[in-house]
């Protein structure tokens, strides 16, 4: 697969007066909840080590308080690790100096916030272009360029308007415009669609996997949706805790959990839009019937293999060769509702 | 008091204090002690604040020696800047005929002299301070109790080692119309600061802004409106001096106010006074409809 643009080794975040006396205690396996009782620190995160691959989408899942907008905010420093390192494309992110970091987060990332951090006294031009004025580009010349960015996200003819004038969802279209006219090569997005409705939500997450499909940024993507974190996500890891207890290809996840947490999470939702032939078909075999792309979901692939003659069908990938095949029965069996986690407790880890 | 007599011990009863001598020596060995600081390092006090000096004079001189009509003028054209108002220009316009007409105009102008002064001492010093302020937590801790000093003591109680140091006159009424009215510009501004929302800080650190440009590109002009509101207080705490400092030889509309108090001037008192406040409501409508003015961003105005 790709390169890994962003990785995270051994990060510990240990809130509190004096984290450095409790590390090696959680270092040593003790629990968040004894780490409160015991010593009066908090633990946000704990030994965590995750591979961000290059030029795609990695989501990170939890619920509130697993510690993952804590996480998103050591990949550019907003928060000083009690220990590890965060290696972005080589260099240890919390290792540079005041200059480095500056100059990494002027460059190398840029953000998008759950709650939009627009700046209201400027005019939506005068946010897009923010990040370019902190590159040193003259105003003028970044509210100019700031205009391609307004195209993009839809928001041409409101350069001139203050974020306090737009919806939720177009203050959020800002936001994104003002991440992505920095160039830079890294999108940190904190719970960007959270605050979002339904509906604009789903609106976002296309104007996001549009744009990625054109710009290949390295996207570390934060979110409590396990909906969304399928949808968008090329990679997903969860957090509980402040531990990532699973992380891998989204498919892996919901065919595997690794414990009666995820299986919770996983067990509810809509198998038929998220699963994908690839994932359950027989490799290797071939049949007669029509093709399925190997990245169709199963709600689609259910329709062709309903109607061909044989209820089954041929999987291809992009190049149109046949990898494997697939039946009616298997996507039914695809599409149901596992049954509890423990009855199946030789499948997982 | 023999009221708990024999049902309570003696040295419950009578406070042990230091004793009538004691205690008069201990109040003279502080008095002498600032008598000598001051013999000492009263003249290179006063040196220090000769500048200060200076400017008050020059900028008192210049309003009088100015002629009246351009006075009015460029009050009518402040007023307009700030407020954009055609109500408050003519009233400042009408308020400044009025205390013409009834012989205030040189008092007033003093009076103008020293609160435009003092004004721009208390912000100068005050709006860094605040700033200090918001950064720091040590710092607040150790300046909150002394602004609360500032605003409660009585203007009378720290007039006297003022005056000790710096006898009566223009340098140390101002000095004391600065520490009445400097408090809230320090406060507001801090607080401002601190109520920047941390999500527009966390997006200027995230795209890599400096320090510096975090200030003055971020949480200042966002705390401007606070600001603004610390500067229209201290106008107002400035212009509540103005008797209190005439009583140490500041000139201005406090001083017939004072001899109407001596001498039971029912008019002259009320005179000035009126004019003090006439200055008051002009200063407070242009500076608030300012701040106001600033926060436009906030109303959801149609701005294109």
């Amino acid at each position: 697969m790709s390169n890994t643009k962003i990785s995270i080794e051994s990060l510990y975040k240990i809130f509190g007066k004096n984290p450095q006396s409790v590390l090696p205690l959680v270092q040593d396996g003790m629990s968040k909840q004894d780490l409160l009782e015991q010593h009066g620190h908090v633990l946000g995160l704990k030994d965590i080590n995750i591979d961000i691959p290059d030029r795609s989408i990695t989501v990170i899942m939890g619920l509130s308080g697993s510690g993952k907008s804590t996480l998103i905010r050591h990949i550019n420093r907003l928060i000083e690790p009690t220990a590890g390192r965060m290696i972005v494309d080589g260099d240890d992110v919390l290792a540079m100096t005041k200059k480095e970091l500056i100059q990494f987060r002027r460059y190398k990332s840029s953000m998008v916030f759950q709650k939009f951090g627009l700046h209201v006294h400027r005019t939506v031009a005068g946010n897009v272009a923010y990040g370019l004025t902190m590159q040193g580009m003259p105003l003028k010349k970044a509210k100019a360029q700031s205009h391609k960015w307004l195209e993009r996200v839809g928001l041409a003819g409101f350069e001139g308007h203050f974020p306090s004038q737009l919806s939720g969802g177009m203050q959020q279209r800002v936001g994104l415009a003002r991440a992505l006219a920095t160039d830079a090569e890294i999108l940190l997005m904190d719970e960007a669609f959270s605050a979002l409705d339904p509906l604009i939500r789903t609106d976002m997450q296309d104007v996001l996997l549009d744009l990625q499909t054109e710009l290949h940024k390295t996207i570390v993507f934060i979110t409590h949706d396990l909906d969304e974190a399928l949808r968008i996500g090329d990679k997903i890891a969860v957090l509980r805790d402040g531990a990532v207890i699973q992380q891998g290809d989204p498919q892996d996840i919901i065919m595997q959990p690794a414990d009666d947490y995820i299986f919770d999470f996983v067990k509810d939702i809509n198998r038929g839009r998220v699963l994908k032939v690839k994932t359950i078909m027989d490799v290797g075999v071939s049949v007669d019937g029509p093709d399925i792309p190997a990245d169709m979901v199963l709600e689609e692939a259910l329709q062709i293999a309903a109607s061909s003659g044989t209820r089954a069908g041929n999987v291809v990938n992009r190049e149109n060769q046949i990898v494997g095949s697939i039946n009616l029965d298997q996507i039914v069996a695809g599409l149901a509702r596992p049954a509890d986690v423990s009855t199946k407790e030789g499948m997982y880890r | 008091m023999d009221f708990w007599t024999g049902k309570i011990p003696a040295w419950a009863l009578q406070f042990p204090d230091m004793g009538r001598t004691e205690l008069r020596d201990f109040k003279k060995a502080i008095d002498a002690g600032f008598r000598t600081f001051s013999r000492a390092f009263g003249e290179d006090i006063e040196n220090f604040f000769h500048p200060l000096l200076q400017f008050l004079v020059w900028f008192e001189k210049l309003l009088l020696a100015t002629p009246w009509p351009i006075i009015i003028l460029v009050v009518a054209g402040l007023a307009w800047l700030g407020a954009r108002s055609v109500g408050i220009v003519v009233g400042a316009i009408l308020s400044f005929l009025a205390i013409g007409y009834f012989g205030m105009w040189k008092d007033t102008m003093s009076t103008l002299a020293i609160i435009s002064v003092a004004t721009i001492v208390c912000i100068s010093l005050g709006i860094p301070l605040g700033i200090w302020m918001a950064k720091s937590d040590r710092v607040q801790a150790i300046v909150t109790p002394i602004l609360d000093v500032m605003q409660t003591i009585p203007a009378f109680v720290y007039l006297i080692p003022v005056v000790m140091l710096l006898g009566i006159g223009k340098v140390p009424g101002l000095i004391s119309v600065c520490i009445y009215a400097m408090p809230p510009i320090v406060r507001l501004t801090s607080l401002g600061i601190r109520l920047v929302d941390k999500e527009a800080l966390e997006a200027a650190d995230a795209f890599g802004a400096s320090y510096r440009q975090r200030l003055f590109g971020v949480q200042i002009p966002l705390a401007l409106p606070n600001i603004f509101a610390g500067v229209n207080q201290t106008i107002m705490m400035a212009l509540a001096m103005v008797v209190i400092a005439s009583m140490i030889g500041v000139a201005g509309l406090g001083v017939p106010v004072l001899r109407a108090i001596s001498n039971q001037y029912l008019a002259l008192g009320m005179m000035n006074g009126l004019a003090i406040v006439a200055l008051a409501i002009i200063f407070d409508r242009v500076s608030q409809s300012y701040g106001k003015r600033l926060q436009r961003h906030r109303q959801g105005i149609n701005h294109e």
